[in-house]
């Protein structure tokens, strides 16, 4: 089972924690909002994954199974 | 075996199908004189037609924009618990697509035949038709259909229409399903699909207007019959909006995988020298006339070369015409509909409007291209629905199309056709209301 990172760009407005907490894997766009590498997370990655969703003060980012 | 019904009227062969000869609206008398009464698809005892493997056999594909397989939807919602709902959506958010309402206004009967047939075949007990709310005409020939319907009890579900706000996004499906709740005309993030929870949290079979026309002429002639126009991958037929230099613009409907070269001499052929055709409206694309003539309509066809058929439209640009100004003012306008919710759309789009803006004035013309390549890459699949997708495949498929445009803005400054009125359509401001709700 392999797992993404997805943002709820509804949600979301450009705090930026998830994109320093976790920058191999999350960059911010020209306004700040998080670009994310649409791959599985590599296990040895996904404590910092877990770090930057649950750090979201937005409840924005979530870790889901692909489909 | 793939009729429903014992036809009582033969079934039409060759074109038009849908966009017949019709002179005003089109009575519920003289649409069953036409075509036979509505077959029933099931009758609670007796005989029961599986009406979505027809539609499965016909392959038929929706013709909302997205194409996507009509009976794979209904099986979905028919697979759903519960009681379930079909909208039938004729909202046509697209400003340069006439098609919808063309259908509406003329052939009420078949839209309305099909929405109440699609309901049977998913087991709906309601049937919404979405309308625009600035189309008066719609609106007033529906609600008039939908009392010779119900005098003449000839629905076995209850049918009624809603009028949407005027938004280019109000027809998304999300956005549909969340303003039918009483919300805003928004797009919403999914899942739930509509097909899982829609209206009222009922599986709901949202199918474009169009679709459901021809859904209605499958009923009653078959699978087969559906296949005799279109490829084999793309069976059928679909009406077209033609725009721009031709000397008949307007509706017309074409055998899918007809050369754009024969749709456009059908509709009278060009009046000027064309330099590049717009296909599938502002989520479309533009492509060079030299490498367009022979390019058969479709979306398989035309996606095969990275183009768009969407809802159908057509458009022809003529050489006096800059496309990159017309490219702007279009980006402006997909701006301005942004619902706001999304910060790469919200953001993004009208910065990109805006350099386009300068690049038609003439002033860095080699930044702002570079800065419009660096977003668009920037904001692919980062909204929730698919206005900023749509908007940037319109945009750089106009810097990839209008490259010699590009330089001669770049060494000469702005062109004279920049100040010139706008070709593209886009809605006019009087008396619009522009809320969500």
């Amino acid at each position: 089972m392999s797992e993404i990172l997805r943002v709820n760009p509804l949600r979301c407005d450009a705090q930026g924690l998830c994109a320093e907490l976790f920058p191999e894997w999350i960059s911010y766009d020209d306004w700040g909002y998080p670009i994310i590498r649409a791959d599985a997370i590599p296990p040895h990655l996904r404590e910092h994954a877990c770090r930057a969703v649950s750090s979201c003060p937005r409840v924005a980012l979530a870790l889901v199974e692909q489909p | 075996m793939t009729r429903t019904v014992e036809a009582l009227v033969a079934a039409p062969s060759g074109l038009p199908r849908l966009v017949a000869d019709v002179s005003g609206t089109e009575s519920l008398i003289a649409h069953t004189e036409r075509l036979g009464v509505m077959p029933r698809v099931s009758s609670g005892r007796g005989r029961s037609v599986d009406l979505i493997g027809i539609v499965e056999r016909s392959g038929l594909r929706g013709r909302g924009g997205s194409g996507f397989p009509t009976a794979t939807k209904m099986h979905a919602v028919a697979d759903g618990r519960g009681p379930r709902v079909v909208i039938a959506n004729g909202s046509e958010g697209e400003p340069a697509s006439a098609k919808d309402a063309w259908l509406l206004t003329s052939r009420p009967h078949l839209v309305l035949d099909g929405a109440s047939l699609a309901a049977q075949a998913v087991n709906a007990s309601e049937v919404v038709i979405a309308l625009d709310r600035h189309d008066g005409r719609a609106r007033a020939t529906i609600a008039r259909a939908l009392e010779e319907r119900r005098a003449a009890r000839i629905d076995p579900v209850r049918i009624r229409g809603v009028d949407l706000p005027s938004r280019y996004v109000a027809g998304e499906e999300s956005a549909l399903v969340h303003w039918v709740n009483g919300g805003e005309a928004k797009p919403t993030f999914v899942p739930p699909r509509p097909f899982e929870r829609g209206v009222r949290g009922r599986a709901t079979l949202i199918q474009n207007v169009e679709t459901l026309a021809h859904l209605a002429l499958i009923a009653r002639f078959g699978a087969d019959w559906f296949r005799e126009l279109g490829t084999i991958t793309e069976p059928g037929t679909a009406i077209v909006t033609l725009g721009g230099a031709v000397a008949r613009p307007g509706v017309c409907e074409i055998a899918i995988g007809t050369p754009l070269r024969d749709v456009l001499a059908a509709a009278g052929g060009p009046t000027e020298d064309i330099a590049a055709f717009l296909t599938g409206g502002y989520f479309g694309t533009w492509i060079r006339a030299e490498t367009a003539w022979d390019l058969p309509l479709g979306h398989l066809e035309l996606g095969r070369v990275g183009a768009a058929f969407g809802c159908g439209v057509v458009f022809a640009l003529p050489t006096g015409a800059c496309g990159l100004a017309e490219t702007a003012r279009v980006a402006r306008y997909l701006a301005g509909e942004s619902a706001g919710q999304c910060g790469p759309c919200a953001y993004g789009l009208p910065a990109i409007a805006d350099a386009l803006d300068s690049i038609v004035a003439g002033r860095q013309v080699k930044h702002m291209t570079g800065l419009i390549r660096r977003w668009t890459s920037q904001i692919a699949g980062r909204g929730a629905c698919h206005l900023p997708d749509g908007a940037i495949r319109f945009v750089a498929s106009a810097l990839d199309t209008f490259a010699p445009e590009l330089e001669r803005h770049h060494s000469r400054g702005a062109c004279a056709s920049a100040r010139r009125r706008g070709l593209l359509p886009l809605p006019d401001g009087d008396g619009r209301e522009w809320g969500w709700r």
